[in-house]
């Protein structure tokens, strides 16, 4: 007799016995592998964190990072090739095709930015601060930046644990389980915003305001989905989904609960005119992580949107569409216009940021696997751009710290050719110009939209790229046409270490092969129904 | 499944690819390499002809002669085609093909690059920049460019439009005048905004297809030809607006000409030379293989306009060419006006009309490509582009002053140059149709004999003067009728090739011999000559004989007016018949 069989003798009775069932939730445990992963890999962290003497923490935390999430995205991949799909815990999170492209785009963007993490030699002893809890400026804080002390590692079980809070996210299929999968990703991140080693004022000052505003709209969320609730009776996205297309109940809880909750995600994701935040920690906070935000929050914003939308409240696209019109319209304007105005490449690329989470809000606005296939796709190519681009950003450097004026890059190209020509690259796919990985994602996402008669959204998309390319040819301007500036407070370009050199070949070899090749890639990204 | 295209395409882009790692060889030698790489593509363009004119009765005559009736769907409209599936996932595919158009302009292209390379071959550049990637450079353009006209797939001509921009942002760039940077960005942009508009509409074109195919969208130029009527007009209106004002920018019409003239006079003389010649071209020949056949009711509906924009630009092009200070200014002004009889020819719907715009494509590149290299060598002697410092040059350089004559009366058209033919065409074409349009164009002709002349006047008759001619000092001297007692010859201590001082005996008002004032610089050289002969005999030689060239371009020319749904004229219907009974 084994095991199993006795338990279920035993059990036999108190199943018999219970008038009103607690039915077990039946947990597929192999269809959230991934997301077991990366949280076990998370509190491993935590644990070498306080069991490894402080000479082999880095080692040992970087294997631990890197294993967790190499092993979740193969364990991704082999359930996306085996169709193994579930609607697991409860309901509580969907497993289907859908998930896996999320899981594995996240998972390529989250291995690419620890790596960019990890890199100690750019920033001699990485990019964070050796001692979060040393006052700013004072002389232990300055011996530590002087004698490059390395950074604290408890900066990789951090990351863990934000990037399974973003597996989560677009997994959820039920209210609570994504408002617990936002604070899981989204803490993490507040900590990692303040911990830059090098300007570390206005690095706190970002991991601030970030948390403030952040806190603020997850009460917002919070507040939608209570009055989602309200209205449906239900936290699942099949029961609100059932009750918007029965039409029964208060339309005032509906429609308020809709606004309030879509509100919560477009923060996240820096939609304008809910973009406030971005700037300000982009600039502010360590350029792994602006890097590893820029392309993993997003992702799992988006991802997550177009889950909540599609599942529960595709009955109602007529009543939000137009209100994601004008939210489109205004984050591209905002973007491409406050873009051309900075002269902080991080601030740059934050605006532009906005102006690209404008193009992709149409992918969700057109609620089709097309749709859906080309945002998963945009938000890839546009992942690694990013992350690229913000790679180069820490190996031009201008006394100690990164040379972040736009003027500091006048002539890299005379200095290092390699990297401007990397950098042009990167600037060229924002641009979307073809051969460019940037390009099909924007095609693919136009395309999809225009299907579902939104042409002049398109057209009006169109205009603001254009305006965005303005400013990101004003770089590569700069780069190629200017003379480089000489003296004291010229910018320099620093070796790039092991990690950011894989870093850099990996996203510009993906930004040129996806440009030219793109079918293997478009078809890995093909979404199919989602379950609910 | 023919390699000629690909071959021409790829060939070039390796010799770029080459020319970017060529920094250890002597320059010397890199030189020659791109020089033989941008061969390759005038050898292989003999068979592409040759290929196409044997293809020409039996593809051509099969064409159903009314545009209502469909096209058979085995039908090819291309030869030397080649094509593999690119993107399934929105019905792309990597197609090549040439049609009369296409061949004539792609022939065009393997003709200037090396004329522009050879005359390039001692360009002197900005500090800093080599010689190597220049002509990388202008290599990658040639590819990216025979690819523009070589594409029969849409998405591939968008995409080879949008790659076109890179290398001539950089040429002008890196490699151009004093205002280089701003010049660049704003071509860029000019042509980006074109570019994203025309993406817009190739987007809609894919959605509306979609609609109509049961077999899913496409953007094979064929295959769209085949469901063009079908689109419901709003739709092609949409359409059209994006593929036109990409056009417009491009080729370029009035309100969005003013990127040319910047971009024209900043960049290097090479670049500028395929910039005015062949690149604009990309417009005019957008509007006739996308916007006349693939979207013939918007085509028809919106015509007024191109011609207004077209005779508004032959007339203010030429008005303001005149006015020029800036002899390379000057050179695209022209250009613009004569972009817009090259429009009003695609405009007006009959077979005579588009046959002459598409051999004025052809004629404008060789007889501007041929202006614009010896502006080049003017300005790169005199060391400055002001029409004010210039004056006798004639007498200086008798050879750049003939071979300029020829450019000047081949841009006036007159008969027996190259231009007459197809300006004549274009105005008989309108004539026939739209009367006024084409009085009120005539009226560019005696323009241009205007600027076209008062410029030579200027530049190369009279006495030898000013200061680029003579130097600062002497032009002063030279111009108060004084006589300069010493001066050491300029040319003793100047290295440069080109300063070869023009010594010659002067006698002044007194009968005592002193030397004449000296020219800083002599006439073209053996290898000048050389490169623009080639010039200079097609323009006289399609002036007395165009029919090689007019033979590829009727057919087709037939074929698009028929195709944008125009009443059938007399001379198509000829033309299609006369196929068929040859046959």
């Amino acid at each position: 007799m084994t095991a199993t069989q006795s338990f279920q003798q035993l059990a036999a009775p108190l199943a018999r016995a219970a008038a009103d069932p607690i039915v077990a939730p039946v947990v597929d445990l192999r269809a959230v592998l991934p997301l077991l992963i990366v949280l076990g890999g998370a509190v491993v962290g935590v644990l070498v964190e306080a069991v490894v003497g402080r000479r082999n923490r880095y080692g040992a935390q970087v294997l631990v990072t890197l294993v967790s999430i190499v092993g979740a995205g193969v364990f991704t991949v082999i359930g996306g090739t085996q169709h193994h799909y579930a609607l697991t815990f409860s309901g509580a999170i969907a497993v289907d095709s859908g998930t896996y492209v999320m899981w594995g785009v996240l998972l390529v963007l989250a291995l690419v930015s620890v790596l960019l993490i990890a890199d100690r030699v750019s920033e001699p002893g990485g990019a964070f601060v050796a001692q979060a809890a040393i006052r700013v400026g004072s002389v232990k804080d300055r011996e530590a930046t002087a004698l490059a002390t390395p950074m604290q590692t408890e900066v990789f079980p951090l990351t863990l644990f934000a990037v399974s809070g973003m597996l989560v996210f677009p997994a959820a299929s039920d209210m609570l389980t994504l408002f617990i999968a936002l604070e899981v990703l989204s803490l993490p991140l507040y900590l990692l915003c303040g911990l830059a080693r090098r300007r570390r004022l206005i690095s706190q000052e970002a991991a601030v305001k970030y948390f403030l505003l952040g806190a603020f709209t997850s009460a917002i969320l919070l507040y939608g989905i209570a009055l989602l609730y309200g209205y449906a009776g239900s936290l699942t996205f099949a029961g609100i989904r059932a009750a918007a297309a029965a039409g029964t109940g208060s339309d005032i809880l509906l429609l308020l609960g809709i606004a309030l909750l879509l509100v919560g995600l477009l923060f996240k994701a820096s939609v304008g005119p809910f973009h406030l935040w971005t700037p300000d920690v982009y600039q502010g906070a360590p350029t792994p992580i602006t890097a590893f935000m820029a392309a993993g929050t997003k992702l799992a914003a988006f991802a997550a949107m177009l889950r909540v939308m599609w599942s529960a409240l595709e009955p109602m696209v007529t009543t939000w569409r137009p209100v994601l019109w004008v939210v489109a319209i205004a984050s591209m304007v905002i973007g491409a216009v406050l873009g051309i105005t900075q002269n902080d490449i991080k601030r740059m690329l934050a605006y532009s940021s906005v102006a690209h989470a404008g193009f992709l809000i149409l992918g969700v606005m057109a609620l089709t696997q097309r749709g859906a296939s080309g945002m998963m796709f945009y938000l890839l190519t546009y992942g690694l751009a990013t992350i690229g681009a913000l790679a180069i950003l820490t190996l031009v450097r201008k006394g100690d710290g990164e040379a972040n004026q736009v003027s500091d890059w006048a002539g890299l190209a005379k200095r290092s050719p390699a990297l401007a020509a990397a950098m042009s690259l990167f600037l060229l796919s924002f641009a979307g110009i073809p051969l460019t990985s940037g390009f099909i994602g924007k095609l693919s996402v136009f395309t999809a939209a225009s299907q579902q008669g939104m042409g002049p959204l398109v057209v009006v998309a169109m205009v603001a790229t254009a305006i965005t390319a303005f400013f990101y040819l004003r770089i590569v301007v700069l780069m190629y046409f200017s003379e480089p500036q000489t003296g004291e407070g010229a910018a320099h370009v620093v070796v790039p270490g092991v990690p950011t050199t894989v870093v850099l070949v990996v996203c510009a070899l993906a930004t040129v092969v996806l440009g030219i090749v793109p079918s293997w890639g478009l078809d890995l990204m093909t979404v199919g129904q989602l379950i609910y | 499944m023919n390699p000629l295209l690909p071959l021409m395409i790829g060939l070039p882009l390796v010799g770029a690819l080459v020319m970017m790692f060529s920094k250890n060889l002597p320059v010397r030698t890199a030189k020659f390499i791109a020089l033989g790489f941008s061969l390759l593509p005038l050898v292989l363009a003999v068979p592409l002809w040759i290929a196409h004119r044997n293809s020409l009765p039996v593809r051509y005559a099969d064409l159903p002669a009314t545009p209502t009736a469909t096209p058979p769907g085995t039908l090819s409209l291309f030869s030397s085609t080649f094509s593999v599936d690119w993107i399934p996932a929105f019905g792309v595919r990597f197609s090549l093909g040439v049609d009369g158009i296409s061949l004539v302009m792609i022939a065009l292209i393997a003709l200037l690059v090396p004329i522009v390379l050879g005359a390039s071959w001692e360009e002197k550049l900005p500090a800093g920049r080599s010689i190597n990637g220049y002509f990388g450079l202008l290599l990658a353009l040639e590819g990216a460019m025979i690819g523009v006209f070589a594409a029969t797939d849409v998405f591939l001509f968008y995409v080879m439009f949008e790659v076109m921009l890179i290398p001539m942002y950089f040429l002008i760039g890196a490699y151009g005048g004093v205002r280089r940077t701003y010049a660049a960005t704003k071509f860029f942009l000019y042509s980006l905004l074109g570019g994203l508009m025309m993406l817009a509409s190739l987007i809609g074109l894919y959605v509306a297809s979609a609609d109509i195919r049961p077999e899913g969208g496409t953007l094979d130029f064929a295959e769209l030809r085949a469901i063009a009527s079908q689109i419901p007009l709003s739709t092609q209106l949409w359409i059209f607006s994006g593929f036109a004002l990409a056009f417009a920018i491009k080729a370029p019409l009035i309100p969005f000409h003013t990127w040319l003239p910047d971009a024209g006079a900043e960049a290097p003389t090479g670049a500028g030379t395929l910039l005015v010649g062949v690149l604009d071209k990309v417009g005019t020949f957008g509007f006739l293989r996308i916007c006349l056949p693939l979207l013939p009711a918007a085509s028809h509906k919106l015509a007024w306009l191109f011609l207004l924009l077209a005779v508004i630009g032959i007339l203010y092009g030429a008005i303001v060419a005149a006015g020029q200070t800036d002899i390379k200014r000057f050179v695209t002004y022209t250009s613009i006006a004569h972009f817009g009889f090259i429009a009003m020819g695609c405009f007006v719907f009959t077979t005579q009309a588009v046959s002459g715009a598409v051999l004025y494509m052809v004629n404008h590149g060789l007889a501007t490509g041929l202006l614009f290299l010896l502006v080049g060598m003017l300005t790169a002697r005199g060391g400055s582009r002001q029409l004010a410092d210039y004056g006798g040059v004639w007498k200086v350089a008798p050879i750049m002053g003939g071979f300029f004559l020829i450019g000047s009366l081949a841009t006036i058209a007159v008969p027996g140059t190259n231009s007459f033919i197809s300006e004549f065409l274009v105005l008989i074409g309108t004539f026939r149709v739209q009367p006024v349009w084409a009085v009120l164009a005539t009226v560019g002709i005696v323009l241009a004999a205007v600027y076209m002349l008062w410029i030579f006047q200027r530049v190369f008759t009279g006495p030898v003067r000013g200061s680029a001619v003579l130097g600062p000092a002497a032009s002063d001297i030279a111009g108060g009728g004084t006589v300069p007692v010493t001066r050491t010859p300029v040319s003793a201590v100047s290295t440069d090739p080109h300063r070869v001082a023009v010594a010659e005996p002067h006698t002044d008002a007194h009968g005592h011999a002193a030397p004449r004032p000296k020219a800083l610089w002599g006439d073209l050289s053996k290898r000048e000559i050389a490169v623009l002969t080639p010039l200079v005999v097609l323009i006289v030689f399609l002036g007395v004989y165009p029919k090689p060239v007019l033979e590829v371009i009727d057919p087709v020319a037939a074929r698009t007016v028929v195709d944008s749904g125009s009443p059938v004229d007399a001379i198509s219907q000829q033309y299609l018949i006369g196929q068929e009974a040859g046959r």
